[in-house]
């Protein structure tokens, strides 16, 4: 059994060795420091004291051998017609990755019946090898049938990692697949990277966001490894792609499941605040009524909510289930825009948590630009409205340059 | 009708800081409590208890000081309480986690309904669940909103998959994630604690399990390694943008964080 040995005679100062751990698993019993199940392993303890108190004492596990585990794979979501972008993000991250060591990209998808326009979409954006799986009991995600797909797959292919995406449908997939392979799962990496022996370095974040943590699984394979949407960057999509497709079934005893799927319904739109990613918070400084529907359009583009002031509710501009602030609502998302705000205690109160925070004031001196991660000095009647004009000339431009795209691939959308 | 939550001691905060030059992690104190999302695990057994009947019992994995979140479950109302602890499950992963509490399960017997929290507030890897429920080999359905009906012999549930709410009927034996918000939890009772003061926690060690591998514990039979722990980069610091075309400028900064892609 692997375990942190204490080498007493070293251990001078008690107390100021217990401080070492965060986990409290050094304690002091009958006058000996000693190591509890509390331990995580972290190894801080003997990183962190200089005189070699503590040693870590490995067992020798016969792992895999990893040279049999080749390739990148991904795991393709598809949803009704929808191929999810995390999908694609994972393909671009899986050829970066296939690149460096010299390996091939492959993907699985499952479904009822698979679009050709999706597995050609696929092959554009780099996939080499693309299984398919199509049955009638494939048709909503359950557990049992779609994990016995991916172990199929698995055991086919014997990729050396496995990326699935951090969505609802991953975050159950991913684990119920590495346990019957016994392999590790690192979830909701924000970094990845391949060491020239396959091994995949792991970053992400765990302790609400407190903490980073870097993650290997050097001894089994496949590396599982679970990546939210928009995380990474979407590939380029090529024009000639060469990779194949490979269509494969499973017995129908292997695809049974005892979740029956009563109904199935979109999710409505509505969010509350607290759970909205970006929100545009307006405040006093737009000036006039009117102006609010620069924030609305702007909330809108950006699939975000909006906010405002206290200033503007008690105006009756804003339902007071949209206000920020001690009084009001706390929200942390990844993105608020606040315009026109001044930033006072009351207000950032609720908000300065957020992972982003963008603030527009024309005055340089508003208290808002000392939590503002940018501070864009400026009005705000013209700042928006112009970036309104570029966000709606930039979505222009790529239906363009997607119908062009369809017209040279001569996809068939039969 | 036998209903199993799984629950877990973390650390008080949330808000542990790191000191970034030792990369010790700070903890303002060393007071711990339970997992808050299987404070919903543990309610919705509760619920489900009042309607259906049974027993409900709670496990959980950790130190012996662990006992106190069992003690909490009981103020709470759960009827047994079993602590599965040994030195030689420290340091263990999500797999050594899972596999270990699905032993000491088999050992206390699955029962019919196993209830376990969304995530954690320390790990935060939200897999300790799924992957339990593949080493019992039973189903298993995460992302549960609200129970909507209990059988004799299964739970109809919703669930939210992210783009859609599914409604599911799943038979038992079977395991659950409860969504945070799925009931309101009750707070523990003063009146319980002291009804509950001797009632014992049954402690399950490695040599009670069926599998006395010891290469399948622990550390040994943690597939991941944590090379590395440090504080996230604030690089995101104070810049302040003045001068022409600040709209424009702001675009690109959206468009290369990714916000106008499409949301799904
Ligand atoms: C007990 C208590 C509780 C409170 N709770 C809350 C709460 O929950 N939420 C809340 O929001 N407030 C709350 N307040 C009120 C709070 O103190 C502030 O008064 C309020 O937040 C200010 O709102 P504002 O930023 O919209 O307006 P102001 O403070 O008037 O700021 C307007 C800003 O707009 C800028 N501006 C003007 N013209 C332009 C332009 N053309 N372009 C760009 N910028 C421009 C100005 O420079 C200024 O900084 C509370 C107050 C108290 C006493
Ligand atoms: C910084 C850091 C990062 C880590 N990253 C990873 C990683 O990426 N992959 C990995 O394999 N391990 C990782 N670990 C180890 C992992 O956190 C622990 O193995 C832990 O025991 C299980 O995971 P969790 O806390 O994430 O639980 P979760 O999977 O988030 O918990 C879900 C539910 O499972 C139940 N549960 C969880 N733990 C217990 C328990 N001990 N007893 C009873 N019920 C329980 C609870 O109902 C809980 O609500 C990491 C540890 C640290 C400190
Ligand atoms: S390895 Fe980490 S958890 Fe274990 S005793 Fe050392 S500091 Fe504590």
């Amino acid at each position: 059994m692997s375990h942190i040995a204490v080498h007493q005679n070293k251990a001078v100062d008690y107390k100021a060795l217990s401080a070492l751990c965060p986990f409290g698993a050094i304690v002091v019993d009958n006058g000996h420091i000693a190591v509890t199940s509390a331990c995580r392993m972290c190894k801080l303890c003997i990183k962190n004291d200089t005189r070699g108190v503590f040693e870590l004492v490995e067992d020798d596990v016969a792992g895999t051998d990893t040279s049999e585990w080749n390739g990148i794979a991904v795991f393709i979501e598809i949803y009704e017609m929808k191929i999810h972008p995390v999908s694609l993000e994972m393909i671009g991250k899986a050829q970066e990755l296939a690149g460096k060591i010299g390996h091939s990209v492959y993907a699985a998808a499952a479904g009822e019946k698979i679009h050709t326009a999706h597995v050609e979409e696929l092959l554009h954006y780099g996939v080499d090898e693309l299984y398919l799986y199509e049955a009638p009991e494939l048709k909503h995600f359950r557990i049992e049938p779609y994990t016995a797909v991916f172990e199929d797959f698995i055991v086919r292919r014997r990729p050396s990692v496995v990326l699935v995406g951090g969505t609802s449908i991953g975050r159950v997939l991913a684990p119920r697949t590495a346990a019957r392979f016994r392999t590790g799962l690192t979830a909701d990496c924000t970094i990845l990277d391949i060491q020239e022996n396959t091994d995949l370095d792991q970053i992400r974040p765990a302790f609400g966001g407190n903490i980073m943590a870097h993650i290997r699984t050097t001894k089994h394979r496949p590396q599982f490894a679970t990546v939210r949407y928009k995380i990474f960057n979407m590939p380029e999509r090529i024009t000639n792609p060469t990779g194949t497709v490979i269509h494969c079934t499973l017995p129908p005893a292997k695809l049974n499941s005892t979740i029956e799927i009563l109904k199935v319904h979109h999710k409505e739109k509505v969010k509350h605040l607290e759970e909205a990613d970006v929100i545009v918070a307006a405040g006093r400084g737009i000036g006039s009524r009117e102006n609010l529907k620069y924030i609305e359009y702007l909330a809108e583009l950006l699939d975000g909510e909006v906010a405002g002031t206290r200033t503007l509710i008690e105006a009756g501009w804003i339902d007071p289930r949209r206000q920020i602030g001690l009084s009001g609502r706390t929200v942390r998302p990844r993105l608020i825009i606040a315009c026109g705000i001044s930033g006072s205690v009351q207000f950032t109160a609720g908000m300065n948590g957020s992972e982003k925070i963008i603030a527009v004031n024309i005055d340089p001196n508003a208290a808002i630009f000392s939590i503002a991660h940018i501070g864009i000095v400026g009005d705000v009647t013209k700042v928006i409205p112009e970036l309104i004009e570029n966000i709606k000339a930039d979505a222009a431009a790529d239906v363009k340059a997607d119908a062009a795209a369809e017209g040279t691939a001569e996809r068939s959308t039969s | 009708m036998n209903i199993i939550v799984l629950i877990k001691q973390v650390p008080l905060s949330s808000d542990i800081g790191m000191d970034e030059e030792t990369g010790v992690i700070l903890r303002e104190s060393g007071n711990t409590k339970m997992n808050p999302y299987d404070l919903y695990a543990l309610e919705t057994a509760l619920r489900i208890r009042e309607k259906a009947g049974g027993k409900i019992s709670v496990l959980t994995m950790g130190p012996p000081q662990a006992e106190q979140v069992v003690r909490e479950a009981y103020m709470m109302g759960a009827d047994y309480g079993y602590l599965l602890t040994d030195r030689a499950f420290a340091g263990s992963d999500v797999l050594a986690t899972s596999y270990a509490l699905s032993q000491a399960l088999t050992h206390i017997g699955i029962g019919d309904l196993i209830i376990c929290g969304k995530q954690t507030t320390d790990g935060d890897t939200a897999q300790v669940g799924v992957e339990c429920s593949e080493f019992l080999g039973i189903p298993c359905i995460t992302n549960v909103k609200r129970i909507i009906d209990i059988q004799p012999d299964a739970v109809t549930i919703e669930s939210d998959m992210g783009m859609t709410i599914e409604h599911a009927r799943i038979t038992y034996p079977c395991l659950i994630a409860v969504d945070k918000d799925i009931y309101q939890p009750r707070l523990p009772s003063y009146r319980k604690k002291k009804a509950t003061a001797l009632l014992p926690v049954e402690k399950i060690t490695l040599n009670q399990l069926k599998d006395q591998n010891t290469t399948r514990y622990g550390l040994t039979g943690s597939p991941t390694q944590v090379i590395k722990i440090f504080p996230p980069s604030r690089t995101s610091t104070h810049e302040i943008w003045e001068g022409e075309h600040l709209g424009r400028r702001l675009f690109a900064l959206l468009r290369d964080g990714k916000h106008l892609q499409e949301n799904v």
